[in-house]
This record gives C-alpha cells, structure tokens and sequence, in this order.
C-alpha cells in the first residue's frame, strides 16, 4: 500500500475523530437539538438520554459503578481544573497540603501553582530515572495536612504509565482523594477506578478519536462520596460540579468514542505496541546515542521518545515536517521557550531534553508510515550530525562537559 | 510556526557547512553559545594575510532551522570581506534577510557572536604570533 503524505504520528496531542463516533454525532446538531435539562419535553428528555447512554460508556470504559459519577466538561484542562481546586477549595478545612508530581501535564502543575499562591503547599515528588514515580516518595511527603494526591496515569511525552494501584492504595489507607489525570490513558489500556482505588479521574475524548471541545470528570459518590466546589456559577448541572448546556453532539461523540476504545483495546493496543517497537528497532538500530526516553516495559501502546544526542529537536522536526508530523521537548517547539521539563525531569542532560523526539501512534497508522519515518528519521539525524559541531568535537574526542560553554 | 522560504532553503541546502583545522594560522574559529540552551554555532573564517580579505568561512551548528540558517547566510556575507567588515555585519541583517520572527531573533544574534568571536580569535593569533603575517610591520 502507497503511504499517503503527510503521516501523522503526533497522537498524543490529539487523535482525528473515528469515522463512527461523526455518524453518532450529526443527529445531534440538527433533529435531536434538545437541551438536555428541558425536564418537560420530548426533544429535552431525547438529549438527556443521549447524553446519559454516554455517560454509561464513559463510566464502563474507566469501571465506574455508576454512569452519574461521570462529569461532563470542556476537556482534560477544565477537568483537572475541576478536580484539583474542587477538592482543594472543599476540603480546606481539612487540611491545605498536596501531593503531586514534577511531570504532570502543564494544567495539572500550573493549577498547583496557582493553589500555593492562594495559601496551600503543594510537594512535586521527582521521577526516577524511568519515569516512574516512587511510591515510596509519595508515602514520604503526605503529611496530617495532605488532602489530595494527584499523579498522572500515563505521561504525555515518554507514555510511562505510573503504578496507580499502589498509588490508590496508600491514599485510601491515609483517607487522601486521589486524582489521576488519565487524558494519555482513557480508551488505550486498561482502567478500573474501583479495583485501582481511584477518587477523581480526568480524561477527554480528542485523545481518543472523539472531537475536540469535550472532557470528562470521573467523581466518586461512594466510598467516600468525593464533594467538589464548582468552578463555574450557574444553573448547577452535573450534579452541581459544572454548570453549562451540555454540548450535547459531543457528549454522544464522546460516548461513542469511548465505547469503540473499550471494544477495541486489547487489539489495538497489541497492534500500536508491535508497530512502535518495530519503528523503535528502525531508529535505535540505526542510530548510535539514540537514547530511549521513559521505562521501556511500563509505557502505553503508541508511545516512543528518543533524544538524539548531537542534534536540536526542532531542527529534527524541521526534516520530517514536509512528510511527517511528530513532536519534540525542544525548547524552540515550546509556547514558553523552555525544554521538556519531562525530560529535564528524567535527569537527562539540558541537551537531551531539547533533542528529544516523540513519535505516537494512533488507531489509522500503517506499517508502511512506520517504515518510512523509521527510514527518514535515521536519515534526518545522520544528516543533521554532519552539521553539528557537538557531533564534530564528541568524534574528536573531547568532552562537551569540560568545554566552558559561553551562554548567552 | 511556518519558517520563511530562505530559512527552508539554507536547512535544506546549507552553505559552506565544514570545518578548516583550528591552528591553521590564517584561520579564526568562533565557537558560541551552549548545549543546554539548545544552540551551539561554530563559524571559522579563513583570511588571506597579504589583503586581509576572508577569502573562506564554514560553519557547523546545533540548533534549530533559524539558528542553522543564520550561521549558513553569515558563511555566505563574510567571503570576501576585509575583516573590517566582517565586523560590521549585525544580526539584524540577518535578521530581515531571513525574515526571522521575534522568537528567532536569539538565533541571530547567535551569529553576530559567532562572527565577532571568529575575528577576535583571528586577531588574537596574530596579535600573538606575528611572525605568521607575512605583511610584516
């Protein structure tokens, strides 16, 4: 089969819609218009029901025993939002002490940071050198005054996915919420919010072929009964956690989408998996000081990041671009100009977190794309190498470290 | 962020990538910036001692398409130029030329170092070893 160009292997910034999950939609834009708190009509109960049969494949996908225990919203963003100043702003009183990580995504560190200048201390537990976050280290920094822990399921940049379980585990044991920010996670491996004792759970459905514009909150009722302080004032839809219309044709994409993932998973997963690896052997075959980034075992199915020692990310991107969309921790490809904090985080040099490179894979990648970006990103970096005068003196033998490098 | 086509253009096809031996005497070599912050140029120029005439200039760089563009366009404009010269090239040249977008502007200015630096280590082998000249005094 011809390869089709541009390739896409960038699903983890977002995935296109599945074909099925449009079709489920349309309806819903046009006939079935209804809002879905009209509590008097045909066209309000019709939304209503739609919604709620999301709703249900949403709760199944994560194991949630009840579909109202799912919360829609606007995406992962709002849905971490939601879950860390819900929480924080409701158990005040409790205590004001957090639990999280050093490489959750942008919304779950930025929302932190926010909460310590409104008065709550929050402790940014390391990663090892894998990617994988301690348990032990999380035990260590809960206090009397910890309230919430947040760890992410799955990593966005290296896909590390975290030990949950044992994570849900010692929150229950302490009486702590615990919140996971599942967006890399929900739909591509297995979740179960009861048996991994799991509290608030945030996830959205462009990540897994479902349209854009839609997330969801999973907050337990029972065991304990999660409570929230909405962000939002109004008309106290969603059981009072987020008030707003439903958009309802995507509440029923979402649904959809998550109902396709979950019949699909273990499949899907077992095919992405075998594609990265064989495009992981095209590249680390073929490239020495290619350096894998996250732990090689515990990693979702599409993830790959590799630094490329010698070479800048954004000028590796810059070769593919044409053909191939990927993504990079570059600084120079960052909205704020600073390399992969994940990276940075790993402990890997400055130099490697801006040449780190990520390749992820979705349901409607081929084996042929894998080859050719496999071939072609060998080609890049041999290419860029020649370039490099880190490359140049590395070969003559020197030590970049001992150079004193004059920064601007 | 789409790139200028002139930034395409030198990734593409780079000019006078290479290197010329450090201690060759007629030749400057400017090494700057740092592998942490994601930008490393090394511009060498080769000068003709008679005339003081940059009769070759290569470069190597680490870093991104504008940075690899900027140091590429600053090896083209220093041939055949006096040194005096040389030193009058500005990043914001470079800057206009390549149509560089504010963020890139480091990028430039990366090279007007890199330029500086290679003359000021041109200028110090001479100012070291003059018996190399061959214009004497």
């Amino acid at each position: 089969m011809a390869v089709k160009f541009p390739i896409f292997l960038d699903a983890q910034s977002t995935t296109p819609c599945d074909p099925r999950v449009v079709e489920a939609m349309l309806p819903y834009f046009t006939e079935k218009f209804g809002h879905p708190a009209s509590r008097n009509h045909p066209f309000g109960w019709e939304a209503e029901g739609a919604c709620d049969a999301a709703r249900a494949h949403i709760a199944r996908l994560v194991g949630a025993r009840d579909p109202k225990e799912i919360v829609f919203t606007s995406g992962g963003t709002e849905s971490i939002n939601l879950a860390l100043k819900g929480a924080a702003e409701m158990y005040r009183e409790k205590g004001t002490h957090i639990v999280t990580t050093v490489i959750e995504q942008r919304a779950g560190i930025d929302t932190c940071k926010r909460l310590e200048r409104q008065g709550f201390q929050v402790t940014y537990v390391p990663v090892q050198a894998n990617g994988l976050v301690d348990v032990d280290e999380i035990r260590k920094a809960v206090t009397d005054k910890t309230i919430l822990i947040s760890v992410m399921f799955a990593n966005n940049e290296i896909g590390t996915i975290q030990d949950v379980s044992a994570i849900g585990k010692l929150a229950k044991d302490k009486g702590i919420i615990f919140h996971t920010d599942a967006t890399q996670a929900a739909g591509k491996i297995p979740i179960d919010v009861e048996a991994m004792g799991i509290d608030l759970l945030s996830c959205t459905a462009h990540l897994m072929y479902g349209p854009k514009g839609v997330g969801a909150l999973y907050v337990r009722r029972k065991g304990p009964r999660v409570r929230l302080a909405a962000l939002l004032d109004g008309g106290g839809h969603e059981r009072g956690m987020r008030s707003g219309t439903l958009p309802v044709p995507l509440c029923v994409g979402f649904g959809q989408a998550a109902a396709i993932c979950q019949e699909v998973m273990t499949s899907e997963g077992q095919r992405l998996s075998k594609l990265r690896d064989r495009l992981q052997d095209a590249i680390l075959s073929n490239v020495e000081e290619a350096f894998l980034n996250g732990d090689i075992d515990r990693r979702l199915p599409h993830n790959l990041n590799v630094s490329f020692a010698y070479v800048e990310g954004e000028s590796v991107l810059m070769g593919l671009n044409k053909e191939t969309a990927l993504s990079s921790g570059s600084a120079c490809t960052s909205a704020t100009l600073e390399p992969s904090y994940v990276i940075a985080a790993l402990g890997a040099s400055a130099e490697l977190a801006h040449s780190s490179i990520r390749f992820s894979l979705h349901r409607f990648t081929t084996e042929e794309e894998v080859d050719w970006v496999g071939r072609r990103t060998v080609e890049v970096i041999k290419r860029l190498r020649e370039m490099s005068p880190l490359y140049e003196l590395a070969k003559e033998g020197v030590d970049l470290k001992s150079i004193q490098w004059k920064a601007e | 962020m789409a790139y200028s086509e002139k930034v395409v253009d030198h990734y593409n096809n780079p000019r006078n990538v290479g290197s010329f031996g450090k201690e060759v005497a007629n030749v400057g070599t400017g090494l700057v910036g740092a592998p942490e912050c994601g930008d490393v140029m090394k511009l060498q120029i080769k000068v003709n001692p008679s005339t003081g005439v940059i009769e070759d200039a290569k470069f190597k760089t680490f870093g991104c398409g504008s940075a690899i563009a900027s140091s590429s366009l600053a090896t083209e404009w220093l041939k055949g130029k006096t040194l005096d010269d040389a030193a009058k090239i500005r990043n914001t040249e470079i800057v206009n030329e390549l149509k560089l977008p504010p963020v890139k502007i480091h990028c430039s200015v990366l090279a007007e170092d890199a330029i500086k630096a290679a003359l000021a280590d041109y200028k110090a082998k001479h100012a070291a070893a003059p018996a190399v000249t061959e214009t004497g005094r």
